[in-house]
């Protein structure tokens, strides 16, 4: 499922930034272009880049763009710390080094003719959005589409626009959820894995693909199962503090596997041990 | 036209139960419609019925002084709203208020409690459907109590 690298996977290239937009208060999606002609990698869903905040920094983020848009690659960005504040910071014309895109992808040819079930907790549906984009242009590949979204309130919903039109999408049932809502908001309170009961699934023929805080994967696995779903049909992607991306400085060492390189989307069957273990 | 026996009976939360104790349900069951706003009930009034939700949203509040009332779970279609009626003092815990214009059933306590007495095996088959809604909903309150998606 890995895409090779073309140029030296540990040398940033130069991408000038595009676009910011706010996504929630803390949250932007940075659109950036190659700055030179030799890049124009492809990347597959569910991979990720290191992003280079010159001077400060560098982070692994998902890619959460349109796989079919070209050389334009979207990173969607939680401000937490110096280097992702840095990120957000920067202005259209400026420039981020990256490098990527690295690791494995969700498994969309084994969903081919299947249902697709997306469950996402927080920023965690910025690495699914592009597996969304990727049935939506491609609906007759795939059979129905299901995304259940949660989000800690209503203001840190990610997409909003997308949310909305998302819904009224063919063969497309959205339903999202906050953990907290106030008087104003009028769609579902509770947490993720209460959407279930009104999700129309049909097990048997469903490949689920599963990211958001490993606590909120642990817990929607453990539905996926109770719902009916093989573990061998349910996809996680996992998250650890990635460095050198391409799995040499141990970094993102998650038991057997790196992260950087064996992931970051994993088969639930193999992270399953895995992920109950205290202290991993 | 939908007869009680039939909502109670296609309503999964009583799936499997057969219908002899469906019919029995039905003495206590009544349809009832609240408007968008209205308050279904409030915390530490007399909790005597629960609800089968059939259409329409409604949300579980708590307050606090000098803080805004915040939703900590809405219920639609599908839903069970209301277990206070099980347990003394029968008193509900919650604000329920209908965020869109709601249908349900509402089942009435005291009649049921009778029954359950009365029949022990009806209250048996009852207790056991509350007692998964409860498991789940605890289990989704530990998980909302976790507060996963804010920044560490």
């Amino acid at each position: 499922m890995s895409t090779a690298v073309t140029t030296d996977p540990m040398l940033p290239q130069p991408y000038t930034v595009q676009e910011v937009v706010k996504e929630t208060p803390d949250t932007f999606t940075l659109s950036l272009e190659p700055s030179n002609t030799i890049n124009g990698d492809r990347f597959q869903p569910g991979q990720f880049s290191m992003l280079w905040a010159f001077g400060v920094g560098e982070l692994p983020i998902s890619i959460s763009g349109d796989p079919g848009q070209g050389d334009r690659l979207l990173y969607t960005v939680r401000s937490v710390g110096q280097a992702t504040h840095a990120l957000v910071s920067q202005k259209v014309g400026e420039s981020v080094g990256v490098r990527g895109p690295f690791g494995t992808g969700w498994p969309l040819e084994q969903a081919r003719g299947r249902d697709v079930i997306v469950v996402a907790g927080g920023i965690g549906l910025a690495p699914l959005r592009p597996v969304i984009y990727q049935v939506l242009h491609n609906r007759k590949m795939y059979r129905r589409l299901v995304i259940l979204y949660g989000a800690r309130s209503p203001r840190d919903l990610l997409y909003r626009k997308e949310l909305a039109a998302w819904a009224h999408q063919p063969d497309t049932q959205r339903l999202v959820t906050v953990d907290y809502g106030g008087l104003s908001w009028r769609g579902h309170v509770g947490v993720v894995t209460t959407l279930f009961k009104y999700a129309r699934l049909q097990p048997a023929r469903s490949v689920a693909m599963v990211c958001g805080p490993e606590i909120m994967m642990r817990f929607v696995t453990r539905e996926l199962e109770a719902q009916g779903l093989s573990r061998g049909n349910i996809y996680a992607s996992m998250e650890r503090n990635m460095k050198c991306a391409v799995g040499f400085c141990g970094h993102c060492q998650y038991g057997p596997h790196f992260i950087c390189r064996d992931g970051p989307v994993f088969p639930y069957e193999q992270i399953r041990p895995l992920l109950e273990k205290y202290e991993l | 036209m939908e007869t009680l026996e039939r909502i109670i009976a296609e309503h999964r939360f009583f799936a499997g139960l057969e219908s002899y104790y469906t019919d029995l349900l039905v003495g206590c069951a009544s349809n009832v419609r609240f408007e968008a706003g209205a308050y279904i009930f409030k915390e530490g009034g007399e909790a005597n019925e629960f609800y089968l939700i059939r259409s329409g949203r409604v949300a579980l509040e708590i307050s606090a002084p000098q803080r805004k009332p915040i939703i900590v779970e809405t219920l639609s279609e599908g839903d069970i709203l209301g277990w206070s009626w099980l347990l003394p003092p029968y008193h509900w815990k919650f604000h329920a208020h209908a965020v869109e214009g709601t249908r349900a059933l509402a089942l009435n306590g005291q009649c049921l409690r009778t029954k359950c007495e009365q029949n022990h095996d009806l209250g048996y088959e009852l207790l056991k459907r509350f007692a998964q809604i409860i498991d789940r909903r605890l289990e989704a309150t530990r998980f909302q109590l976790l507060d996963v998606y804010a920044a560490r």
